[in-house]
């Protein structure tokens, strides 16, 4: 049992999944599954007293958040530190960033430190992309914009699968401002490519015009959601999106689209509740739902520091059937 | 005294006097001396071998941005009239976005001289309509055109004010010029930086809808019904422009309208991953927009073929998709462009092709030249409508290299253009 084996030379033998992880479009039901499957093994670790296994010792990570994130940017220091790599956090304020570099030149300096890999989150859509292109580098995209998060699509999915096991046929609602969020679009991809049936509730003014080119289904009313699906994925209603006008007040949309533990106990079945975080009490979601026993809202928190390590592992070039051995052995 | 120049044997396509038969045609003194039949060679004068080559008057590009004054690094006017030159065109006319604005009798001097100054393509500046281009006063356009100014737009922005747009429309009336509007809702735009649609959907950019141009189309239309001004669209990019459009003619309004090459090839799945060489306002939209504008062009409803010629420095384009600049370079592509979509494909015939970047681009806006006839302007555009190649975008004569369509084979090619008489450009 050899747990550095795999990762002799991390960039040539890139794996599975390719040079960078940049979302779930892109990505095959097959890799999806190899993602989740690696995932599993690694959860044990964070189990441990030692929560710290030397998969990627030498291997250097920099964090380049664009965006305030706290629980996105400590779930992948995280699983960063507990495979061994060494890690830096950029943040965009108190950086050469904020002295108006270009994303091109903060990207090419960060190489030329030699690093290994960046986490990336970033403002907009299609940084990820475009880091990727200019570097040698492994890329994580960590939310570009308003298009993918795709560690955060894989988590919500491990969740599921935890729960409900094979997803073929299963019916997933995303509820609240799909127009904006990278987490929906993350999770409608990777949702699909499994084969569960995916839709789309909230107020028009925050689904996208052409959602229905999606391949998803849209629920004008949160009530017809509630009686057609297996689990609801609640967005955050970016409070920010309030000064767009979107929509007229928090109060009605709670009112018309909040997750209640009234509308949840007329639903026919068991409904998972799902959270990708922050929450706003109160408003997309009640309290009583959000900590109450069909909430899956922290078990999604603790998978996404496995799902994490088992992208990094992968990129690094670690194989998935050595997943476990690379961990060090389960006991 | 220069030389005489014959242009022996190619095919004249001169759709201003009807004609389409091989023959030669004759410059002398900066004019057409002779055009058509078997000529004579006069003495002394340079012979140019047209053979299998098509003659026709020199192509003219109403929508430019040559970024002189204020941003010489990207183009400047000598660059944008060589480019457009090597593109086949003998005239632009530059837009007035630049810094300062091109909205007095100085600047739109100093943009004319410029252009006298390279000698490649002629440029007649545009004028702003309002001071700025900030839509609340109106620019001296009666001293503008005294300096050499063809029209007035404050294109990049609307006309916001539908009052300031009524007066600049009878005000420009007075003096026979056209008003050239960029049609934009910027409420309904805002922040938008890709046609709204499938595509935005899938990428998480914020789309630009169809009605943010098409409301200031009809808005616009309507004015110019009260007016009896002459109202100019730039770049035309959806169907249902094209139908309103065509309400207004139907109605006898003065009304005319542009679209760019880029809009009669190529739709919003160019934008693929974020490449920033697709972006552009108003954006790429759908075939079937595609297919309104070629129909539109075909049947006349769309007047004129443009390219909104929109050179960037390249890492101003090398950056987020939603912070880069719109706009790409297009008079070097354009007649490759507009060969390939529209004439090999059966949309326009030749002479529908020359008439649409020719005849009524001088139609429309009151320029010299846009035929053939004796005693006209000496510009010619000689291109080999036939001609295979690759778009190489290193080896533009414009400073700018964003361009979707690097890479790309085109069929048709300007071989020779000639300003005045003179060849300006001759194909290696």
């Amino acid at each position: 049992m050899n747990p550095t084996a795999p990762l002799s030379t991390p960039r040539a033998s890139a794996g599975s999944l390719g040079k960078d992880l940049l979302g779930l479009e892109e990505l095959s039901a097959e890799q999806i599954h190899v993602i989740l499957d690696t995932a599993v093994p690694f959860k044990e670790v964070s189990e441990r007293q030692i929560k710290k296994v030397p998969t990627l010792r030498g291997m250097t990570i920099v964090n380049l958040f664009f965006e305030a994130s706290t629980r996105t940017r400590v779930s992948f220091e995280f699983a960063e530190k507990r495979l061994s790599a060494d890690t830096v956090n950029v943040a965009s304020t108190g950086s050469s960033v904020a002295k108006g570099e270009t994303l091109v030149d903060t990207a090419r300096n960060l190489e030329a430190m030699r690093i290994d890999m960046v986490v990336i989150r970033h403002p907009a859509s299609g940084a990820a992309r475009f880091l990727a292109e200019r570097i040698d580098s492994n890329v994580v995209n960590a939310g570009d914009g308003t298009h993918e998060h795709p560690t955060q699509g894989l988590l919500d999915i491990l969740t599921l699968r935890d729960k409900l096991g094979d997803l073929a046929g299963r019916r997933v609602c995303i509820v609240g401002d799909v127009l904006h969020s990278r987490v929906a679009r993350s999770n409608i991809h990777g949702l699909q490519k499994l084969g569960a049936e995916v839709a789309v509730c909230g107020p028009r003014s925050l689904l996208p015009n052409a959602v229905e080119e999606l391949g998803v289904q849209v629920f004008n009313r949160i009530e017809a959601a509630i009686e057609w699906a297996d689990a609801l994925n609640v967005l955050r209603l970016q409070l920010e999106r309030m000064q767009g006008g979107y929509i007229p007040s928090l109060r009605e949309y709670n009112r018309v689209f909040g997750v209640t533990s009234e509308r949840l106990s007329r639903a026919p079945r068991e409904l998972l509740i799902l959270h990708p975080g922050p929450m706003n009490r109160g408003v997309e979601i009640d309290s009583d739902v959000a900590d109450g026993p069909h909430s899956v809202i922290l078990h999604q928190v603790t998978n996404g520091v496995a799902v994490r390590m088992a992208v990094l592992y992968l990129l690094a070039g670690g194989r998935p059937d050595l997943a476990d051995a690379a961990k060090g052995g389960t006991r | 005294m220069a030389r005489d120049l014959l242009l022996r044997g190619g095919r004249i396509v001169d759709p201003s006097q009807g004609h389409d038969a091989v023959g030669d045609v004759l410059l002398r003194d900066g004019k057409v001396e002779a055009c058509g039949g078997s000529l004579g060679t006069p003495d002394g004068a340079e012979v140019v071998d047209c053979a299998g080559l098509v003659v026709a008057p020199g192509m003219i590009d109403v929508h430019v941005h040559m970024r002189e004054p204020g941003r010489e690094d990207v183009e400047t006017i000598a660059s944008g009239a060589h480019s457009a030159a090597a593109g086949g065109f003998t005239a632009v006319c530059a837009m007035p976005n630049t810094r300062p604005v091109t909205d007095n009798q100085a600047t739109v001097g100093f943009v004319k001289r410029q252009g006298e100054a390279a000698g490649f393509a002629r440029v007649y500046p545009y004028g702003a309509i309002s001071l700025s281009q900030k839509g609340e006063t109106l620019a001296e356009m009666g001293e503008m055109i005294t300096a050499g100014a063809v029209a007035f737009s404050d294109d990049g922005y609307p006309v916001q004010s539908a009052q300031l747009m009524r007066t600049a429309l009878e005000y420009a009336r007075t003096f026979g010029v056209p008003v050239a509007e960029h049609c934009e809702d910027m409420t309904l735009a805002h922040a938008g930086s890709m046609n709204e649609g499938a595509v935005s959907a899938r990428l998480g950019l914020k789309g630009i809808p169809d009605e943010a141009e098409e409301i200031y189309v009809i808005r616009d239309i309507l004015l110019a019904k009260r007016t009896g001004g002459h109202i100019h669209l730039c770049h035309m990019s959806t169907k249902g422009s094209v139908e309103l459009i065509r309400w207004g003619k139907e109605r006898g309004v003065n009304v005319t309208a542009e679209v760019c090459s880029h809009h009669i090839s190529l739709t919003d799945e160019r934008v693929g991953q974020y490449d920033t060489n697709a972006k552009m306002n108003p954006p790429l939209r759908n075939d079937e927009d595609v297919e309104a504008l070629q129909q539109g062009l075909a049947d006349g409803t769309i007047d004129l073929l443009v390219t909104d010629h929109a050179p960037h420095h390249y890492d101003e384009k090398e950056r987020e998709f939603a912070d880069a600049p719109n706009g790409i370079v297009g008079l070097e592509t354009a007649l490759g462009v507009n060969c390939t979509w529209l004439l090999h494909r059966g949309v326009l015939s030749l002479s529908a092709l020359i008439d649409s970047m020719s005849c009524k681009p001088a139609k429309v806006f009151g320029l010299p030249g846009g035929t053939l006839r004796p005693g006209s302007i000496g510009d010619v555009t000689v291109f080999n409508p036939d001609q295979p190649w690759i778009v190489d975008p290193s080896r533009f004569k414009s400073k700018g290299r964003n361009t979707p369509y690097g890479g790309v084979s085109l069929t048709g090619q300007a071989r020779l253009t000639v300003v005045g008489g003179r060849v300006v450009y001759r194909a290696e």
